[in-house]
């Protein structure tokens, strides 16, 4: 073990000796292995970067909330399967509220897109969304400036709105939006409250929204219109429950046969998700396997480099053989320096890694960071690919013949 | 006297081609502990495959090579480096020094194949290196030496295990002959000192170091004769 650990030392040394004496090719052979780990870090990077920002962006959906919709929001088959299911209407949405038992609290919600105008200034296609009182349970916004409907304005569809933060800063340019009217399409609007900043949601600007009630929204803008159904689950644990529960009320509702098939989706942000998650299994396959082969071209490099310094220092193999090294000793030392090639490699690409990650950081609207876990996976694998290649050199070295060696010039 | 080396009809043949050539066709000697001894043949005499076999880098295609005891002429290619890792030390017309590590560096490689820890070694490598008197030398490179001093150094790596025998190929080839003189007085005084010493040389002034001839000729000895009596 003592003399292990001696000859460990020696050999790293040995290695770095050697390499140092050749730092040009020792760099242009370890080229596969950089670009194989670079691969895999740099994706690992960006898909770790990518879920932080996906997570924010879908945060706003709640993991507690159902979406009942007339599509689901992912389509795998043929869209016209769905087009011709009915839409969502308040019948179903009254009855669900009516029967559920599970859910804590439900709401319907319908939206357009309009032009809204306070004096000279005006918008183009704003979202403007019909809600209820639950919306603002459901959505879990609260409110910056002023205040939120009424009961008495939602049953009365009162034109009053609620607008988002990014729309009193457009619309009002610092001016107290409050008690100002507005228009919303053709009609006046009275501002009654201005929402926090809430960011955005898969990239639709929630902050650049208006809120009337949801009658206002059938007054004004027509009543033929599909609407969403929000379902707020009071625990995440409930979900299943409450899935079943809406499923079977919303058949009931739309008195559905039991052999027919169901006319509505009901969706949740775990849909997204998971369908995101499969996106990045994807994307870290790819990768996963563009590396791999980078690695393996890398090694077969590796390997035929040290062949060829193998063969030049066939004299120095015959010193240390004639001097008393054994076999596994002179293998040892070419697998050790076959390893150290790689792990420079590793080293080298990891390196890189992290100034791209810096880079798409500063230059790309994509957070990135680099996981540890690629890190070390990426040092482990050149490492690997060091020892399995630099195998067959090295035993070719062990074996040559002392005499033929030393003969060597 | 002890034994230290018992050859018997030492046969070596090697095949070149479709041609068998026979190197040695049947070699006897017999050397004893602090023998100072000349190997002595033309080249193609089968001398350099006589030494290659007493060093144990070769093994005789047949007949038995007993060196303290030990059957060299049965053993592996591991068993051997460490036969020559323990018992010989080599001395080679070319030095054979590793080129990019310090004199210390090779002094210390026979240490290192025997497991020793590094603190021991340097303080072993530096002693041995002081007996040859390269002490002020020894961090230099080979490059950066004479022949002579990369023989001296080559002498301290051949002594610092402490061997049963130092096996000098041709020590003085490359050098001029005043170098040479003080790279042979360095042998006599390691002979004095005790040390088994055989030198494989064609030169007659170099052989007449030794007390002891061996005349080797188409794998054949020839001739060996007792020259002086110590």
């Amino acid at each position: 073990m003592i003399s292990f650990i001696i000859s460990l030392r020696e050999n790293i040394l040995i290695a770095l000796r050697a390499l140092a004496q050749n730092k040009m090719r020792a760099i242009l052979t370890t080229l596969g292995i950089v670009i194989g780990v670079l691969t895999v870090v740099s994706v690992a990077s960006i898909i770790s970067g990518l879920n932080t920002g996906f997570a924010s962006q879908i945060s706003a959906l709640g993991s507690n909330t159902l979406y009942v919709h007339k599509y689901p929001w992912i389509i795998q088959d043929d869209f016209f399967k769905y087009r011709n299911r009915p839409d969502i209407t308040m019948k179903d949405a009254e009855y669900l509220k009516e029967h559920s038992r599970l859910a804590e609290a439900i709401s319907a919600a319908s939206g357009t897109f309009r032009d809204i105008k306070y004096r000279n200034n005006s918008l183009t296609g704003i979202g403007v969304s019909g809600v209820t009182m639950e919306t603002e349970i459901i959505e879990g916004f609260s409110i910056a400036d002023g205040r939120y409907f009424t009961q008495i304005e939602i049953d009365h569809n009162k034109a009053s709105v609620v607008i988002g933060n990014e729309i009193k800063e457009k619309l009002f340019n610092h001016k107290n939006p409050l008690g100002e009217r507005i228009k919303v399409g053709d009609f006046s609007y009275t501002v009654i409250g201005v929402m926090e900043k809430r960011g955005s949601l898969l990239g639709h600007n929630l902050d650049s929204e208006v809120y009337v009630p949801l009658g206002t929204i059938f007054k004004n803008f027509g009543f033929h219109r599909s609407i969403r159904i929000l379902i707020k689950v009071p625990s995440p644990e409930m979900i299943e429950q409450v899935i079943d529960e809406i499923h079977f009320l919303m058949r009931v509702s739309r008195k559905l046969k039991p052999q027919e098939e169901d006319n509505f989706s009901i969706n949740q942000q775990e849909m997204l998700t998971n369908m995101y998650k499969q996106l990045t299994n994807g994307l870290y396959t790819a990768a996963f396997g563009i590396g791999a082969l980078s690695l393996i071209v890398g090694g077969i490099g590796i390997m035929n480099i040290m062949l060829v310094s193998v063969a030049e220092r066939r004299k120095e193999i015959g010193i240390r053989k004639a001097l008393g090294a054994k076999q596994r000793v002179i293998t040892f030392q070419f697998i050790i320096e076959s390893i150290i090639i790689c792990s420079v490699g590793g080293i080298i690409a990891i390196l890189l890694s992290f100034l791209m990650s810096l880079v798409i950081d500063k230059v790309t609207p994509f957070p990135s960071n680099v996981p540890i876990w690629s890190v070390l996976m990426g040092l482990g694998f050149s490492s690997l690919v060091g020892l399995f290649f630099g195998i067959y050199p090295a035993r070719r070295a062990a074996k040559l013949d002392p005499i033929e060696c030393l003969r060597y010039e | 006297m002890q034994t230290l080396i018992n050859l018997k009809d030492i046969v070596k043949t090697y095949q070149i081609g479709t041609v068998e050539v026979q190197a040695l066709r049947g070699v006897d000697i017999l050397i004893h502990s602090n023998e100072y001894i000349s190997i002595m043949g033309p080249s193609g005499s089968g001398k350099s495959t006589l030494m290659n076999i007493i060093g144990c880098l070769d093994t005789p295609t047949s007949g038995i090579y007993e060196l303290e005891g030990e059957l060299v002429h049965t053993m592996d290619d591991n068993k051997l480096a460490e036969v020559r890792n323990r018992k010989v030390g080599f001395v080679f017309q070319t030095f054979n020094l590793l080129p990019r590590a310090t004199a210390l560096h090779n002094v210390e490689l026979p240490l290192i194949y025997s497991g020793i820890s590094a603190a021991k070694r340097k303080v072993i490598a530096e002693d041995a290196i002081e007996k040859v008197g390269l002490t002020d030398r020894m961090h230099h490179r080979p490059s950066e030496l004479s022949g002579g001093q990369r023989q001296r150094v080559a002498i301290a790596r051949a002594l610092v295990n402490n061997p049963s025998l130092i096996l000098a190929d041709e020590p003085t080839g490359n050098l001029d002959s005043t170098t040479g003189k003080e790279i042979m007085a360095i042998f006599d005084d390691l002979h004095n000192a005790g040390n088994t010493i055989i030198l494989i040389t064609h030169e007659k002034i170099v052989a007449d170091h030794a007390d002891r001839i061996v005349h080797i000729l188409d794998g054949h000895i020839a001739e060996d004769i007792q020259v002086k009596n110590n």
